[in-house]
C-alpha cells in the first residue's frame, strides 16, 4: 500500500511538472476552466435575481449545496476522470498493455494523466463555498462542523464509484460510456440544487440507484438545519459513510467483473 | 465572374456542404448518445425553472411553457450551433496540414463554412428533433402557431451557425500565434455559453446586463433561433432580428478573413 502510494506521487509529480513547463498555457487553461465552470452559477444568480427563495432554499444554502458538489465532482474528476480515455484503450488495443503490467488495471487508468487545470473549477467551487459560508447564518454546533470536515471522506469516493460503475461499461459496448458519463456530469449539475426541485422519478433515482443524494443534499440538510420535505427519516442525514463504503465495495467488485471480461480487440 | 463560374463554385461549395452532412451522418451511436444527454440535461434545467416560475407567471415576458420550450429548443439547436470543442483548423495549425489546405484552389474560410453549414443540417435535424419530441411528452412546450415559422426557425438556426463558425474560425486561427489554443478557447466557451442564452434565456438577464447582452454576437448563436421558434419577433421584428444575425455573420467573417491573410503572411513552412 505504502509502495502503491509512493509510485503514485511519482507519476503524478512527473505529470504535474509537465503541465507546468509552459506556463502561460497552463494559467489560461486555469482561467478557462474557471470562467466555464462559473457560468454554472452565473446561472444560480440570475435565477435569485427573480426570486428569493428558490424551492424554499436561499441563495447561501443553495451555494452551500453547489460549492459542495463542486469541489468534490473536480477532486473525483481530478483523481478518476482519466477512465473517461477507457474506451480508446480498448479500442486501440492498449488495454492489453495495462494487463500485463505489475499493477492493477485501474491504478493505471486514473494515473494516465493528471489535470491540474481541473483546479480553475475546483477554485470556483471553493470561492462560491465560502461565499455561502458568509451568506448563511448557520447555527454552528460540533457535530455540524464535524459532518462538514468530513464531508469529502464520503463525496469524493461516492462520484468517484460512479464513474468506476460507468467506465466498466466500455469492457462490453464501447459506446455505453458517453450514455453513462451522464450520471456523472448530470449529477453534478443535479447535486448543485436542492433535491426537491427535481421530478419524482430523479428523485428517486438519486437515493435508491445512483445514491448522488447523499453526496451532498442528505448532510447539507443537517448542517444546514433544514427540515426535509422529502420525509426521509433522520438517521438519512448520516448514511452517507455507510453509502460511500457499500459503493466502493460495489464499484470494485463491478470493475474486476468487467476486467475479467476484457477481450481484446486483437488490434 | 462570369454566371458559369458562379455556378461552378456554388456546385462546388453545394458538394463540400454535402460532404460535411455525410461525414457526421456516419457515426449514428454518436448521434444517439448525444441525443440522450441533451434530453437529460433539458430535463434537469426543465425542473429547475419549474421551480423558478412557482412562485411567477412571468419572468422577462416568458411564461412557464415558453421558457421549457427554450430549454429544449436551445438543448436541441446546441450541436448544430456546435459552441464546444471544434479544433480541426488549430490542430492543422499544428501538425502543419493547414499548408495543403491553404494550396488548394478553393477558398479557405469558405470551404469550412460549407463544410460547417453541411454538418450544421445533420444535427439540426437529427440531434434537434428527438429531444424536443421528448421533451414535449414531458412538459407542455409551445409549437409555432404559423407554419412558415419554421422556415424562418430553419434559416435563423443557419445563420446563427454562421455567426458561431465565424467565432471560431478566429478562435482557431489565434493557434498561429498562441502555443496552445486550448486555454483561449475555453474562455471563448465561457463566454458563449453564457452570452448566447444557452445556460439560461437573455431575457431572464437583470437590467443593463440583458440590454447590452441582447446587442452581443453571441446572442445571434443561439437566443435568436430560439425567440423566433417562440414567435417573439413577428412581421418587421422578425426581419430585424435575421438581419441582425446576417450582419453579425457578416462582420466576424470579415474579421476571420482580415486574420486569416495575417496568419497566411505568418506562415513558414518547416521543410520535409
Amino acid at each position: 500500500m505504502a509502495d502503491l502510494l509512493s509510485i503514485y506521487v511519482h507519476i503524478m509529480a512527473a505529470r504535474m511538472r509537465a503541465q507546468l513547463q509552459y506556463r502561460v498555457s497552463f494559467v489560461l487553461q486555469l482561467v478557462g476552466s474557471f470562467s466555464l465552470s462559473f457560468t454554472d452559477f452565473a446561472v444560480v444568480l440570475v435565477i435569485f435575481a427573480h426570486l428569493p427563495y428558490l424551492a424554499g432554499w436561499s441563495l447561501g444554502e443553495v451555494a452551500f449545496l453547489y460549492g459542495t458538489s463542486y469541489m468534490a465532482f473536480q477532486l473525483s474528476d481530478i483523481a478518476v476522470g482519466q477512465l473517461d480515455q477507457l474506451p480508446v484503450l480498448i479500442q486501440s488495443g492498449d488495454f492489453d498493455m495495462v494487463l500485463i503490467r505489475p499493477l492493477g488495471a485501474l491504478f493505471q487508468v486514473v494515473t494516465l494523466d493528471f489535470t491540474l487545470r481541473r483546479f480553475g473549477a475546483f477554485g470556483q467551487g471553493a470561492l462560491v463555498f465560502a461565499l455561502a459560508l458568509a451568506r448563511t447564518d448557520i447555527h454552528w454546533t460540533a457535530g455540524r462542523v464535524l459532518v462538514l470536515t468530513l464531508m469529502p471522506v464520503w463525496s469524493i469516493p461516492i462520484f468517484a464509484s460512479v464513474w468506476v460503475v460507468g467506465a466498466t461499461s466500455a469492457f462490453w459496448a464501447v459506446r455505453s460510456m458517453e450514455v453513462i458519463n451522464l450520471v456523472t456530469h448530470g449529477g453534478q449539475l443535479l447535486t448543485q440544487y436542492p433535491l426537491q426541485v427535481f421530478g419524482a422519478w430523479i428523485q428517486r433515482l438519486v437515493i435508491f440507484v445512483v445514491p448522488l443524494a447523499f453526496v451532498n443534499y442528505f448532510p447539507s440538510l443537517y448542517v444546514l438545519g433544514k427540515p426535509d420535505p422529502l420525509g426521509a427519516p433522520e438517521f438519512v442525514r448520516f448514511a452517507s459513510p455507510v453509502v460511500a463504503i457499500v459503493l466502493v465495495v460495489v464499484a470494485g467488485r463491478i470493475w474486476n467483473f468487467g476486467v475479467r471480461h476484457y477481450r481484446s480487440t486483437g488490434s | 465572374m462570369s454566371a458559369r463560374a458562379t455556378c461552378d463554385a456554388a456546385s462546388l461549395y453545394w458538394q463540400v456542404g454535402l460532404r460535411g452532412f455525410r461525414r457526421y451522418a456516419t457515426y449514428r451511436a454518436a448521434t444517439f448518445a448525444g441525443v440522450v444527454t441533451n434530453t437529460v440535461f433539458g430535463f434537469l434545467r426543465a425542473y429547475v425553472f419549474v421551480a423558478l416560475f412557482s412562485g411567477h407567471a412571468d419572468v422577462g415576458g416568458y411564461d412557464l411553457s415558453d421558457t421549457l420550450t427554450y430549454t429544449f429548443v436551445s438543448q436541441g439547436i446546441i450541436m448544430a450551433i456546435f459552441l464546444w470543442g471544434w479544433w480541426e483548423i488549430a490542430l492543422g495549425v499544428r501538425s502543419g496540414a493547414v499548408v495543403t489546405d491553404f494550396s488548394r484552389p478553393i477558398d479557405y474560410q469558405f470551404y469550412w463554412l460549407a463544410q460547417d453549414l453541411g454538418r450544421s443540417v445533420y444535427h439540426l435535424i437529427f440531434r434537434g428533433i428527438p429531444p424536443f419530441i421528448v421533451g414535449a411528452l414531458a412538459f407542455h412546450l409551445r409549437f409555432p402557431q404559423h407554419p412558415w415559422t419554421w422556415l424562418a426557425f430553419a434559416l435563423s438556426v443557419e445563420l446563427g451557425v454562421c455567426v458561431s463558425f465565424a467565432l471560431r474560425f478566429m478562435v482557431n486561427l489565434s493557434a498561429f500565434w498562441l502555443l496552445d489554443y486550448r486555454g483561449v478557447g475555453t474562455i471563448m466557451q465561457a463566454v458563449w455559453t453564457f452570452f448566447s442564452g444557452f445556460a439560461i434565456p437573455i431575457a431572464f438577464f437583470p437590467g443593463a446586463l440583458r440590454t447590452v447582452s441582447e446587442m452581443l454576437p453571441f446572442a445571434a448563436m443561439l437566443a435568436t433561433p430560439v425567440n423566433v421558434f417562440l414567435e417573439k419577433a413577428q412581421g418587421l421584428d422578425l426581419a430585424a432580428a435575421l438581419a441582425f444575425q446576417a450582419g453579425w455573420a457578416v462582420v466576424l467573417l470579415l474579421v476571420g478573413r482580415l486574420m486569416l491573410a495575417a496568419a497566411t503572411r505568418k506562415v513558414v513552412i518547416q521543410g520535409g
